[in-house]
């Protein structure tokens, strides 16, 4: 009786296909059929962002699309951010600058904070506050996440001035 | 927040007397999922599909409210796939605006920001950042809900929504199109495609101010205002839209009119904001006590109205 | 001698241990664990606040495809689980019988094949109630002839407690030359971890052995009471607490979830997870303080405060469930002397039933210190005004002078060091305090409000010595077990769980500190009671106080007996070699000495005769007193006039939680137990309306802080060590919740004082304040 559809979805770059409910949540496509546990969920209202991932290059809150929905198109999830042993700049940041304690909200913080980061490569304090304002963070009281996010903003400007290429995406 | 209403959130509560059952937040139910590629199809599909069937746009109001199973459409038409619904410019007299253009789209436009920066204001008041790359300007005026903040600013306007059906296109203006909570002119075979606005020229200015408890949450109140001056002094024309103090979108209409003519005194703005305030009709919720929202309609609209004045002269802000 | 940068130990900024999985995405939170076979319960839960349940149907989700099993309240009662233990010893209902006592109570499990059909079922299942009255004020619960929600009972009336010498402090109020008293509501509100509760309950009737992984700060003592009301016995018991997306003191308790998942799986054979939707978790776990205070003080004319006295209503929902400790039933409010120097107190309570879910003190509390600090932090301001003496200068006037330390208390407690007038100064200084004060005159004379909030709070944390302190028996020592590897690296096991403060980073350092074994050498474990000793757990500022105490005491203990195996090696007496860190050498032959690590290999293979093979020690740590971490904290508040909007402009924070082990992490503590007591000032509260409605239940209506209205935290310290912590470390997690709420709403109020304004409840709405501008003419149009 449960109708499924056939789903191709690249994530992380590798090709994951699959046969779901129309109604699947993309993040229980992410957590459950692909086990990438990284993009976790916080609330059922939107409000929370911790299953914030990237949509074709743009953030989207994973509890609030449907898996069908990113049929034929690209997912990046926190799994996806560091080439390897090599970390994302937005990770070093997080990590230096103490930008995490219990790490629920973290995955969804940093892909919210590269997206930021895509769009804007000078980001003010106020501008990289509203750019984080749809993920909470119970832990930090902010300050060290906007640390973290202004560290690799830095990094980011560095790694593009030496050619490099940056990760992720 | 996300599109959602405090109304709606209220709803939870009625929907828990109504319901034998709670305890569902996180889970739609079942339904079949369509991705029509053109317009025509997606319409047959409507057409075709029953009375419950919905069109998915951005779904960030539609998808939260199928979790919470306030609503459970049996189709979902997903007309993200269909090209062309996506663009802000202004032709033949209109400033127009796809149906599926998103919410980031308007809040970063430069067209917008230049001519008419009161969309920009109310698209960068929704919700948050990554809520506003998917949901869309036509979702979000279709949805209908009295605190969602671009069905004030389209009042402000004089907006108009263009409705397609196999029919061909009628359109339906601003002050038709919000009937009620959640309940627009929309037929269940129409959809929106196109939002047009009269296109504007030198001496037009408008706002829209949102008092919020938190960033991105639904409006305790909010105001929009449009207003054309002649000459630097005189109101021609002026638009008041308000947001979360009715069950709909309210257009502050003997405001508006009180305007024209006026020139800006602190004595006409405060005339004009009490008027605001008297077409409002707040109630009591989480967001604050009926009478603050009134008040506060006052406020803002003094405010916007400042504001507004300062972008048809040419002013800062 | 091993250099600081290898090290790392005590004061050392390091980056954290924990983190290279997290930022990548490859924690372990309960939902992520997956199970061969794993089944998925939801619930059914109450529309109603208060209904006798007239009958279950769930036919019709027992015949949806994929559904499992249901579970009902009369299932469990044949096991015996439909009521279990509090962490108060009274008793709660896991799934009821005859009726629910709270809207979102858990009413019928429903197990299937996964969330999806789950979910499904959960609509099929058809519950007929017949409402009941509702109570859910606690005055009226308390009035004669009130409904009865607790029939066990007979009354609303869970139990008064009083503290303080009554007559002697009513006759202070009588001898007074001022006396100030004002009504303080301390709302109900949610600790909101970002990440549910929920568990993994996985039953093996072949060896009749439980695991049970669950989103859990105390996993030790959970056991324990999971066997005396299981009756599977504690061996066969296994609590795995793995990461923790954020506790706060709400994943002290038990849940029903825990038991009804427990029972799916003994029930179906499979292990069976269960996840609370965020909208279930907001308005049916535990909840923070819901307290109504009535505070006084007297004092003399010249501002020297005599005496405080607070009479409290608490409402604790439909079970008392506060995880407090046993003799402490409202916690340690007994701190509500706060700083100062004061004759005499007096406080009394008196605790209600109500239709609501239970709880008390969660939130990062530290046990009711928050509600005491708020009470006397917000009454030194009243009287402040009232004589028209500056709140700081007040609080100079009456705080307990440093050479008073350790000093005893009105009601009871010594605390252990202080230096307060230094730590206000140091905020007074930094922060710019007299032409702060300045400014709000020149802005008074031009329209413009501004106020100034100052809070200089007492924590008591670090529960706590065994004379006094137990959980249903249980005494609240804390403790640590390590073990040297031969090759000289070590593993440490402990009995609290850290939910984000960083255990795996600061216990290491301390360790480090005291064997001179470099903390990237350390592994910390916590969390599996199959391995890790047993402790009392990570709640109430505790872990450091006491589990880091263990940690030196037990390093301590390998120490001495390194010292034996290095007078062994080195041929010398044990008296005649000395300790530096990392080795033992010695005396006056400085290079003849033994690392630590080649101790640790000798230990297991040149152990000295007459010694135990071996290198490791445990250690239960029985603190001999609390520790006082204490602060003053200044809040710069800008009112809009007219929308009565409240801008937080600055905030600094002066913490003195003794000596730091890492400096980075303290911060991270003050800084987000900061915004927690933003949150509190401004936007978060669980209301309900006559009829039990819950309003607040979900992320879209219970608002907590985002980025953009979180003030930018100033932060700063003062370090006056604990005398009788080994280390001299007082805990900190909770500083900053207990301390600033104060700070806030002085900062508010002060903005109003002028025009006569005493007193806003939290949370400050701007509504409130502009309600207090109207009254006071203060208001503008625009």
């Amino acid at each position: 009786m449960v109708n499924k559809m056939h789903i191709a979805v690249t994530v992380n770059g590798k090709d994951r296909e699959a046969d779901v409910e129309p109604r699947l949540l993309l993040v229980h496509f992410l957590r459950e059929n692909l086990s990438l546990t990284g993009t976790h969920i916080g609330c059922d209202t939107s409000n929370c962002g911790a299953c914030t991932v990237m949509l074709n290059g743009m953030t989207v809150k994973s509890c609030t699309v449907f898996a069908v929905q990113a049929n034929g198109k690209k997912v990046t999830t926190v799994e996806g951010l560091a080439n390897g042993a090599k970390l994302h700049p937005i990770q070093e940041g997080f990590w230096e600058k103490h930008g995490l304690q219990c790490g629920y909200c973290t995955p969804g913080m940093m892909m919210a904070a590269v997206a930021l980061l895509q769009k804007n490569q000078n980001p003010t304090e106020e501008e990289i506050r509203r750019g984080i304002s749809g993920n909470l963070c119970r832990c930090t009281g902010y300050v060290k996440i906007v640390e973290a996010i202004q560290y690799a903003a830095e990094k980011l400007k560095e790694t593009q001035q030496q050619g490099m290429e940056v990760p992720a995406r | 927040m996300n599109e959602l209403t405090h109304k709606q959130s209220q709803c939870i509560l009625v929907s828990l007397r109504l319901e034998p059952v709670r305890g569902l937040h996180m889970i739609p139910a079942s339904f079949e999922y369509s991705s029509p590629k053109t317009l025509s199809e997606a319409i047959s599909l409507l057409e075709t599909s029953g009375s419950d069937s919905k069109i998915l746009a951005g779904g960030q109001s539609l998808i939260p409210v199928m979790k919470l199973r306030l609503g459970s459409p049996s189709r979902l038409i997903d007309i993200n796939n269909i090209e062309g619904l996506n663009y802000i410019r202004e032709s033949d007299g209109f400033l127009r605006i796809g149906a599926l253009t998103r919410i980031v789209d308007l809040e970063s436009s430069e067209l917008l920001k230049k001519k008419y920066p009161i969309i920009n204001d109310a698209a960068s008041h929704i919700a948050d950042p990554t809520v506003r790359n998917l949901g869309t300007a036509g979702g979000n005026v279709s949805h209908a809900d009295p605190a969602n903040d671009l069905p004030a600013a389209m009042l402000a306007l004089s907006a108009e929504f263009v409705a397609t059906s196999s029919g061909g296109s009628r359109v339906i203006k601003a002050k038709d199109f919000f009937v009620d909570a959640f309940t627009t002119a929309l037929k269940h075979e129409e959809i929106l495609t196109e939002i047009r606005i009269p296109q504007f020229t030198v001496g037009n200015g408008g706002a829209y101010l949102k008092l919020e408890k938190r960033v991105g949450d639904f409006a305790i109140a909010g105001v929009a205002a449009q207003i054309s001056v002649t000459q630097g002094v005189t109101v021609a024309k002026a638009g008041i839209g308000l947001t979360a103090v009715g069950s709909s979108a309210i257009e502050a209409v003997e405001a508006e009119q009180y305007l024209i003519g006026q020139t800006l005194t602190a004595e006409a703005i405060s005339t004009a904001s009490k008027l605001a305030a008297r077409a409002s009709n707040p109630g009591t919720d989480l967001r604050g006590p009926g009478e603050y929202k009134r008040e506060m309609i006052i406020v803002l609209t003094t405010r916007a109205l400042k504001r507004a004045y300062l972008r048809a002269t040419g002013g800062a802000a | 001698m091993a250099t600081e940068q290898v090290i790392h130990g005590m004061g050392s900024p390091i980056k954290r241990k924990e983190d290279p999985m997290l930022i990548r995405g490859r924690g372990n939170y309960v939902d992520d664990i997956k199970l061969p076979g794993m089944l998925f319960l939801d619930f059914v839960r109450s529309p109603y606040a208060h209904a006798r349940i007239k009958s279950i149907n769930a036919e019709k989700a027992k015949a949806l495809p994929g559904v499992v099993a249901v579970i009902t309240g009369n299932d469990l009662k044949g096991l015996g689980l439909d009521w279990i233990p509090t962490l108060a010893g009274d008793k709660m209902m896991v799934l009821p019988t005859e009726k629910v006592v709270y809207q979102m109570q858990e009413v019928v499990g429903v197990v299937a094949e996964d969330r999806y059909i789950a979910a499904d079922a959960v609509n099929l299942v058809e519950v007929e109630y017949e409402p009941l009255p509702v109570v859910t004020d606690p005055f009226k619960a308390l009035e004669k002839g009130s409904t009865i929600i607790r029939e066990d009972k007979g009354t609303n009336h869970i139990f008064h407690w009083e503290v303080g010498d009554k007559a002697a402090t009513d006759q202070l109020f009588k001898e007074a030359d001022v006396t100030v008293k004002q009504d303080l509501y301390y709302p109900r509100i949610h600790v909101s971890y970002m990440e549910t509760c929920g568990c993994v309950a996985d039953f093996n009737s072949v060896e009749g052995h439980l695991t049970l992984y669950m989103t859990t700060q105390a996993p030790h003592a959970v056991r324990t009471v999971a066997a005396l009301v299981t009756k599977i016995p504690e061996n066969k018991i296994r609590i795995v607490s793995p990461d923790i997306g954020g506790g706060f003191g709400g994943k002290v308790y038990v849940y029903p979830g825990y038991v009804v998942a427990t029972v799916g799986s003994i029930v179906s054979g499979c292990p069976v997870k269960w996840i609370n939707d965020r909208s279930d978790d907001q308005p049916s776990t535990a909840f923070g303080r819901d307290f109504h205070m009535r505070a006084e003080l007297a004092a003399k004319k010249d501002g020297t405060i005599l005496a405080v006295r607070i009479k409290t209503i608490s409402d604790h929902g439909a079970f008392h469930g506060d995880a407090n400790p046993t003799k402490f039933p409202v916690g340690l409010f007994s701190i509500c002397t706060g700083s100062y120097d004061l004759k005499n107190a007096f406080a009394e309570v008196d605790a209600a039933y109500t239709n609501k879910p239970q709880g008390g003190i969660t939130y990062r509390c530290s046990f009711r210190v928050t509600e005491a600090v708020y009470a006397i932090e917000r009454m030194v301001d009243v009287l402040a005004h009232k004589i028209g003496m500056d709140p700081a200068e007040l609080r100079m006037k009456n705080f307990i002078p440093k050479e008073k330390f350790p000093y005893r208390s009105a009601l009871g407690w010594t605390y252990d060091s202080g230096n307060y007038r230094d730590a206000l100064k140091k905020a007074m200084d930094k922060i710019g305090y007299a032409d702060l004060r300045k400014e709000q005159e020149e802005k008074r004379k031009k329209g413009e409000l501004m106020g100034i909030g100052v809070s200089s709070f007492t924590e008591i944390v670090g529960a706590g010595p065994s004379h006094d302190f137990d959980i249903l028996g249980l005494k609240m020592f804390d403790s640590a077990e390590i073990r040297i590897h031969p090759t000289g690296k070590v593993i440490a096991r402990f009995g609290t769980k850290s939910q984000g403060q960083g255990h795996a980073t600061t216990y290491a350092q301390i360790i480090a500190e005291e064997l001179g074994i470099p903390t990237d050498d350390i592994t910390i474990e916590e969390g599996d009671t199959d391995t890790a000793p047993y402790g009392l757990g990570t709640y109430a500022s505790r872990s450091t106080p006491v589990a880091g105490a263990a940690a030196a005491m037990a390093s301590r203990k390998i120490r001495d007996k390194a010292k034996k195996i290095a007078a062994y090696l080195l041929e010398a007496r044990e008296e005649d070699l000395a300790w530096e860190r990392g080795r033992f050498y010695v005396k006056g032959s400085p290079d003849k000495g033994k690392t630590i690590q080649e101790i640790a290999f000798a230990a297991y293979t040149n152990h000295p005769p007459g010694v135990e093979a071996g290198l490791e020690a445990v250690d239960y740590y029985d603190p001999p007193n609390m520790t006082f971490p204490f602060g003053s904290y200044i809040c710069v508040v800008d009112i809009d006039r007219a929308t009565g909007e409240p801008k937080v402009r600055r905030f600094l924070a002066i913490d003195d939680c003794g000596n730091i082990i890492n400096p980075l992490i303290v911060d991270g503590q003050i800084q987000g137990a900061l915004a927690m007591g933003y949150g509190t000032a401004f936007m978060e509260e669980i209301k309900y309306d006559e009829e039990g409605n819950v309003f607040g239940g979900n992320f879209m209506d219970y608002l907590i802080p985002s980025a953009v209205e979180t003030p930018k935290w100033e932060t700063d310290k003062t370090i006056t060590p604990s005398p009788h912590h080994p280390l001299g470390t007082k805990g900190v997690g909770e500083s900053a919740t207990v301390g600033s709420p104060a700070a806030f709403v002085n900062a508010v109020v002060d903005a109003l004082a002028h025009a006569g304004v005493t007193h806003i409840d939290m949370p400050l709405n701007p509504w409130k304040i502009r309600k207090a501008l109207e009254e006071k003419g203060l208001a503008i149009e625009s």
